[in-house]
C-alpha cells in the first residue's frame, strides 16, 4: 500500500467536498470567511484523525452488527472533546463556529472513512487516510470561505483588500452564495481534470 | 461467527464506558478556562455599556424574578450594579429578544441608576449576515444612548417610532427596540429593589 497516494488521495482524486460531495451542511454552512472555514476544517480534521486511529485499532473487538452506533459514539466523544476544548481556549472562534461543531458529529465524511476505511484497515493506513482526507477538507473549506469573504465582504481574515470605494456582493456571504461558490470551483476543478486527461501520456494519476 | 445480543450489549457498553471517561476528564480540565471565558465576556460587555466604574459589577449583582418559565419556576434576571467611589453609578442588565429573524438576540443594556440608556451591547443573534447582523454596529447601537422610557417613542421609524431601522432588514432592529424597552420597563417599576444598597451579591 502507497501511503504517499493514501495521503494525496484526500486532496485531489478523493477530495470530501469537491470530489465526493461529503459533508457538505458545514461546507456550505460555516464559510462565510476564511477563518471560519479553516477552524471548521481543522476542527474536523481532529475529530477525523482520532476517529480512525479509534476505529482501527478497535476494528477487530467491534461486531460488525453494532459497528455504527460503536462508531458513533467514538466521533461524538471526539466532537464533544474539541467543543469543550475550543471554547475554553479559543472562544473567539467557538462562537463564530457555533451550532456547527455539535454537528460535526453528523458529518458524513466521518462516519464514511470510519466504515469505508478506518475499519478495515490498520493503524498506519487509517492515520494517512484521516490526515490525508482531513487536509483535503479543510483546504476546499479554506479556499471557499476565503473566495466568498473576498467577493461577500471585499476582506480577507478580515483585512479589507478592495479600499472603501467597493461595495461587497452581499450574495456571496448569504447561502445562495455558498452554493454558487460550490459549484463554480467544482466546474472548475473538473475542467481541469478532463484537460488533464487529454494530454497523452500524462497518466501520473489514475481515477 | 454470530454474536450473541448479550455480547454486542457488553462491547457497546465498554465502548461508551470509555468514551464516559475519556470526557469527564477533559470536563474537568477544561471547567475552569470555560467559566473564566464567560466571566470575560460578560465583564466586556459590562465595560461596553456602563459609564465609567471602578468596582467588578459581575460581583455586585441582583437577581429578581422577571417571570415563570414552562414548569412555573421563576426566571431570574440578574442586575449588575457599576459603582464610581461606592456610589451607584450604572446598572446593566441582559435582556432576550425572541422576535428576531433566526432565533433569540441577547442584548446587555446599561442605565444610569435614574434610568437613562448608557449604551446597549448585542451579546449573541443569528440573524443574517450582511442585513440583520448589522444591530451589532455601533451606527445602531448608539442611537440608544442618552434615552430613557419616556423620552423616547420606542418603536421603529417604519412603525412610527424615531429608531432607525437597517435598510433590508427591519425585524432585527424591531426586536431589539421593543426588547430594550420593556427591559426598562422592568427596570423603572422595579428600581428601588435593583438600586438598594444592601442585595443578595452571590
Amino acid at each position: 500500500m502507497n501511503l504517499a497516494r493514501e495521503f494525496n488521495k484526500g486532496i485531489w482524486r478523493e477530495n470530501a467536498v469537491f470530489r465526493l460531495m461529503l459533508g457538505l451542511c458545514p461546507t456550505l454552512a460555516v464559510t462565510t470567511s476564511a477563518i471560519n472555514g479553516l477552524g471548521m476544517g481543522l476542527a474536523t480534521t481532529f475529530v477525523l484523525l482520532c476517529s480512525n486511529i479509534v476505529v482501527s485499532l478497535l476494528r477487530k473487538l467491534i461486531p460488525g452488527q453494532v459497528r455504527i452506533p460503536a462508531f458513533i459514539v467514538i466521533i461524538a466523544s471526539f466532537v464533544t472533546v474539541v467543543q469543550l476544548v475550543m471554547e475554553g481556549y479559543m472562544y473567539d472562534l467557538y462562537k463564530a463556529l457555533g451550532i456547527f461543531i455539535p454537528l460535526i458529529v453528523v458529518n458524513c465524511l466521518i462516519l464514511g472513512r470510519a466504515e469505508a476505511f478506518a475499519s478495515r484497515n490498520s493503524f498506519v493506513p487509517s492515520v494517512v487516510d484521516g490526515a490525508g482526507m482531513g487536509f483535503g477538507f479543510t483546504l476546499a473549506l479554506f479556499i471557499l470561505g476565503a473566495v466568498r469573504e473576498i467577493f461577500g465582504s471585499g476582506t480577507l481574515f478580515g483585512l479589507g483588500l478592495f479600499g472603501a470605494g467597493f461595495t461587497p456582493f452581499l450574495l456571496m456571504i448569504l447561502p445562495p452564495g455558498a452554493f454558487i461558490a460550490l459549484g463554480i470551483l467544482v466546474g472548475g476543478m473538473n475542467r481541469l481534470e478532463a484537460l488533464r486527461k487529454q494530454r497523452p501520456g500524462d497518466r501520473t494519476i489514475g481515477v | 461467527m454470530k454474536k450473541t445480543i448479550t455480547q454486542l450489549a457488553l462491547v457497546l457498553t465498554l465502548i461508551t464506558a470509555g468514551a464516559g471517561l475519556v470526557l469527564s476528564l477533559v470536563e474537568a480540565v477544561t471547567r475552569e478556562p470555560i467559566a473564566e471565558q464567560r466571566r470575560l465576556e460578560t465583564l466586556r460587555a459590562l465595560q461596553a455599556v456602563l459609564p465609567e466604574v471602578d468596582n467588578s459589577p459581575d460581583a455586585d449583582t441582583v437577581s429578581l424574578p422577571v417571570g415563570k418559565d414552562r414548569k412555573g419556576q421563576d426566571v431570574l434576571r440578574t442586575f449588575y450594579r457599576g459603582r464610581s467611589n461606592g456610589a451607584l453609578a450604572g446598572v446593566a442588565f441582559k435582556v432576550t429578544s425572541p422576535e428576531g429573524y433566526s432565533g433569540n438576540i441577547d442584548i446587555m443594556v446599561g442605565v444610569t441608576p435614574g434610568g437613562t440608556v448608557t449604551g446597549i451591547e448585542i451579546l449573541s443573534h443569528s440573524e443574517t449576515p450582511g442585513l440583520g447582523d448589522k444591530i451589532e454596529q455601533e451606527e445602531f447601537t448608539r442611537q440608544f444612548k442618552g434615552k430613557t422610557l419616556e423620552s423616547a417613542d420606542w418603536r421603529v421609524k417604519k412603525d412610527g417610532g424615531e429608531f432607525d431601522q437597517i435598510t433590508g432588514a427591519t425585524i432585527s432592529p424591531r426586536a431589539v427596540v421593543s426588547a430594550v424597552s420593556k427591559g426598562l420597563a422592568f427596570y423603572q417599576k422595579n428600581r428601588k429593589e435593583i438600586t438598594a444598597a444592601e442585595g443578595s451579591s452571590e
